[in-house]
């Protein structure tokens, strides 16, 4: 004859041994999530302003960012290794004396860190800015480009 | 980070009738509109649009302000994308009345700045009250 049991409370062991069993596993999830770029796709990102695009070819990064009504003397830019630094501020630019019917622009202080996907050569960062958007160009390092490897023949 | 740090503020896609001959989205500026005693002043978030790539029109109360951007090097793979690159469109009804032969533009660092300036009539004025 078969024997069925139902499971009791006492067969989940430990409750709270394994909710710190669950939490382990949703940590190890996640940490595969979060150490690499996502790949393509919009996103409101990280949220910091600014928002910022990054593209790539064989040897170069290239980061756009969105930053309108900030002055190219307020930008702070700043790489050492894989990291970069954006700095800055937006300053409010308005008369006194005047009533507003909108008011959908904001000002304020901002500061990212990106942690680039590739080590770049910090010394050759070349920064354009242009009609509110700023464009960097960050050759990769020696060691983070494409290598193509010739197979020989005997 | 303080409170003041600036958040992103997320681009606002413009539904429009009629289709696009772009094949780009299209976005609703964020825009400062006030109101001093002579002029009437509009300010837009435009990144990436040049002065040369802005029309704004003037069609008896409505307003309507375009900006195109210029289209991007394709050769790049992306790898992150936190914002996507659209033209700009958005229209306004102007309740008061705009002297439009004196309506100046400029544009900055992506910002586009449109002043409007009141006619003559519409201008608050301050009616003396004569004491008899």
């Amino acid at each position: 004859m078969a024997l069925f049991r139902y499971p009791t409370f006492a067969d989940f062991g430990n409750p709270l041994a394994e909710l710190a069993r669950a939490k382990r596993e949703m940590d190890r999830l996640f940490s595969n999530v979060s150490s690499r770029w996502p790949s393509g796709g919009f996103g409101a990102g990280s949220g910091v302003f600014p928002a910022l695009n990054l593209s790539e070819t064989g040897d170069t990064l290239f980061l756009e960012a969105e930053v309108p009504g900030v002055r190219a003397e307020d930008l702070e830019i700043s790489v050492e290794g894989s990291t970069l630094v954006l700095r800055g501020e937006r300053k409010a630019d308005t008369p006194e004396n005047v009533s507003y019917h909108r008011r959908e622009r904001v000002n304020g202080r901002f500061s990212k860190s990106i942690s680039l996907p590739y080590e770049v050569q910090a010394d050759q960062v070349e920064a354009e800015y242009r009609d509110g958007v700023l464009r960097l160009t960050l050759p990769k390092a020696e060691q983070a480009k494409p290598r193509s490897i010739t197979v020989k023949t005997s | 980070m303080a409170d003041n740090s600036l958040q992103v503020q997320e681009k606002k896609e413009v539904e429009r009738s009629g289709e696009h001959t772009r094949n780009k989205p299209v976005f609703a500026p964020a825009v400062d509109i006030y109101e001093a005693e002579a002029s009437l002043t509009l300010v837009a978030d435009m990144p990436g649009v040049g002065l040369d790539d802005v029309t704004i029109d003037l069609d008896k109360d409505l307003l309507t302000i375009r900006g195109t951007v210029p289209n991007h090097a394709t050769d790049r793979t992306s790898i992150w994308s936190e914002y996507a690159v659209g033209d700009y469109y958005r229209q306004f009804n102007l309740s008061s009345a705009i002297d439009r032969a004196k309506i100046e533009a400029t544009m900055k660092d992506g910002v586009l700045t449109v002043t409007l300036p009141k006619v003559e009539a519409v201008k608050p004025r301050r009616i003396e009250i004569k004491a008899s």
